[in-house]
């Protein structure tokens, strides 16, 4: 039985639907990330599991018990707010007793606790400094250990990276893994930076316009992205119009003088075809035939631009002395069918 | 000076690169005139204005006072003496300071959770409540103590309600007492209290309470542990600000207090206008600014050392 359920979460302000049916299973111990541009209804629905905000339609269970009934501060959740949140007035080690002794506990055994939560995020030299003298990064770290310090049911992040510059943001997906790994806690992650949930994800949720567009592991996302929106946001890729048809051997999809068998059933029209640019090479024949515009050397790899019948194409070649074609000469390209996603043409061309 | 020295030698050093043999360029050197010309009017404005006023009152104080020879231009402190030995002026001083104290608690009492519901509100209420809020700013303080002079009165609104009601057999005494003076100066002071606050809240992070429910923290637990330790600053510069005008107002106490219930700032008043005793006026008002001066500046201090920590 899944840990976490939502089930149809709903949330409208005013003719705006933010949180759009909502629905999905996390299992115990899931590392899983809401992923979506700004206005996807990440956030909103992290509020509602959060109980910051009341869901207008829906359910989320947590081990059985529905969240939405309880009180906010009865709900035992660990978040970290993307401002962090510590209370300015208090040392780090104080921001982190709070919620233990809003739980009761001994202060012998609250010591000890706080004293391993700091341990855990590599700050026990800095219990007694106050948030205004800290880092971001360390700031950061005091909020990880606040909220895991109450042994949470579920942990949610809000966009926890977000106000930490490269080097840091780099620093803490190693150190978020890390401590995922060691204390086992289910968590959510809410982030519109791709590249931070492929890396900490076991699980990646793609949202938008407060609709899931895919959940799927980070690798069969970038992979097999399952629409348009999905391919263009993970990662760069080429969005090429085709039609689809019945060939001889089964379904196939038509791009310009290219001919691509379907894997999976489809009903003929208008079409989609993804792939990647890293994915993309130059053949002999049954491929695509086109012109290259530019070729950019970029140190490891070669970027180019081909302009075909169905389009400019993106391909990047590594840099490892095969020969390559120069600019304005005619080519042609081609891709193992496993590399590519065929979608039907799509409403929400991203 | 050492500064523009060492630039200077810096920028010649740079230009003293092997490849370019140019003489390095020579800025002019220039007295830093600006700042002082032009915060100059500002400055003088100040000095005529506070500085020799403030000096003049102080000689005054230091001059004396007959009642057939008038102000007799001689240097000693018998006008302090006298106030120091008078058991009159010790009462008159310690209820400034009472009122003042007063009306500074009841400012905070009310103008600080006043603060933080108008934060809450929403949009067209919290622009209208704010206005409300900041009203008796914007009416004059004579007026509006005259108000609060009909309201109170022996026949006034407020004790012909409590009557009608039963809840009073005979009026309560508003005018001329400490209650009164007491109630009239909160109203008039709320405001800065609430701006005050108001400030201070607004450098609250609001995902802070979120982050305090989250930890299991109830409503109340939230508003002691964590906003009001982060407004408390707020608060006590609001004080500051209402303490100081309370224990100056002239107006207010002299409409509703009246003559039987003197603070210093009427008994000044009377000295310079009625007795006629400039000299003693003069004192009473220099004691008057060295009371506030000294309370003030301490519990700034105190507020700085406490709060220094956190909020810098």
């Amino acid at each position: 039985m899944a840990y976490l359920v939502l089930d149809q979460l709903t949330k409208r302000f005013g003719n705006w639907t933010a949180v759009d049916n909502v629905s999905l299973t996390v299992e115990k111990g899931e590392l899983i990330s809401l992923l979506g541009p700004s206005g996807c209804g990440k956030t909103t629905t992290l509020q509602m599991i959060a109980g910051f905000l009341d869901a207008d339609g829906g359910r989320v269970m947590l081990d059985g018990q529905d969240l939405l009934a309880k009180k906010p501060n009865e709900r035992g959740l660990g978040i970290v707010f993307q401002s962090y949140a510590l209370f300015p007035h208090m040392t780090a080690a104080e921001n982190v007793a709070f919620g233990l002794e809003m739980r009761r506990i001994a202060r012998a055994d609250r010591d000890r606790m706080v004293a391993d939560a700091l341990k855990l995020v590599g700050l026990e030299q800095y219990g007694d400094r106050h948030p205004r003298r800290m880092s971001g990064g360390q700031q950061q770290r005091v909020a990880l250990a606040r909220a895991l310090v109450i042994k949470p049911s579920l942990l949610l992040l809000d966009e926890p990276l977000s106000n930490l510059d490269a080097k840091m943001r780099e620093e803490m997906q190693i150190e978020l893994r890390r401590i995922q790994r060691t204390v086992g806690t289910t968590m959510i992650l809410v982030t519109h930076d791709q590249s931070e949930a492929m890396a900490l994800s076991d699980r990646v949720v793609v949202m938008n316009k407060g609709r899931i567009q895919q959940v799927a592991t980070p690798q069969e996302a970038y992979d097999h992205p399952a629409n348009a929106f999905v391919a263009n946001f993970l990662g760069r890729t080429n969005l090429l119009p085709g039609m689809v048809g019945g060939g001889a051997g089964g379904t196939v999809i038509t791009v310009a003088d290219s001919v691509w068998p379907v894997a999976q059933p489809m009903a003929a029209g208008p079409g989609a075809l993804a792939v990647r640019p890293e994915k993309i090479g130059f053949v002999d024949a049954g491929g695509l035939s086109g012109t290259v515009l530019a070729r950019v050397f970029q140190g490891t790899q070669w970027l180019f631009e081909i302009e075909t019948a169905a389009g400019r194409l993106m391909v990047i070649r590594q840099h490892d002395g095969s020969p390559l074609p120069a600019e304005r000469e005619r080519v042609m390209v081609g891709w193992r069918t496993d590399d590519m996603a065929v979608m039907p043409a799509d409403r929400e061309a991203a | 000076m050492s500064m523009a020295a060492s630039t200077d030698s810096q920028v010649q050093a740079t230009a003293a690169n092997p490849s370019t043999h140019a003489p390095p360029p020579r800025r002019p050197r220039r007295w830093p005139w600006t700042p002082y010309l032009l915060s100059a009017p500002g400055l003088a404005l100040f000095a005529v204005l506070l500085l020799v006023p403030l000096v003049m009152t102080f000689l005054l104080s230091l001059n004396s006072f007959s009642f057939y020879g008038g102000i007799e231009n001689v240097w000693q402190i018998g006008n302090y003496a006298d106030i120091i030995a008078d058991s009159y002026f010790h009462e008159v001083f310690l209820r400034t300071f009472r009122i003042a104290a007063v009306v500074t608690l009841l400012c905070a009492l009310f103008g600080a959770p006043e603060a933080y519901i108008l934060r809450r509100m929403k949009s067209p209420w919290r622009g209208l409540c704010l206005l409300i809020v900041l009203g008796p700013l914007l009416i004059s303080v004579v007026s509006r103590t005259l108000g609060w002079a009909l309201l109170f009165g022996s026949t006034g609104l407020v004790n012909q309600g409590l009557m009608a009601m039963g809840l009073i057999a005979t009026p309560i005494e508003f005018m001329y007492t400490e209650t009164g003076v007491i109630i009239a100066l909160t109203h008039v002071l709320v405001p800065f209290m609430v701006l005050s606050v108001w400030a201070s809240l607004q450098r609250l992070d609001p995902q802070v309470e979120n982050a305090a429910l989250s930890l299991g923290a109830g409503p109340l637990t939230v508003m002691r542990r964590v906003v009001l330790p982060q407004i408390v600053p707020g608060i006590l510069s609001g004080s500051i600000i209402v303490f100081a005008l309370a224990a100056s107002a002239f107006a207010t106490p002299a409409i509703i207090g009246g003559r039987r219930l003197k603070v210093a700032a009427t008994l000044a008043y009377d000295e310079f206008l009625n007795t006629l005793n400039w000299p003693l006026g003069a004192t009473v008002a220099v004691l008057l600014l060295i009371a506030n001066v000294v309370i003030i500046v301490g519990c700034n201090r105190l507020v700085e050392r406490r709060y220094k920590q956190v909020f810098e």
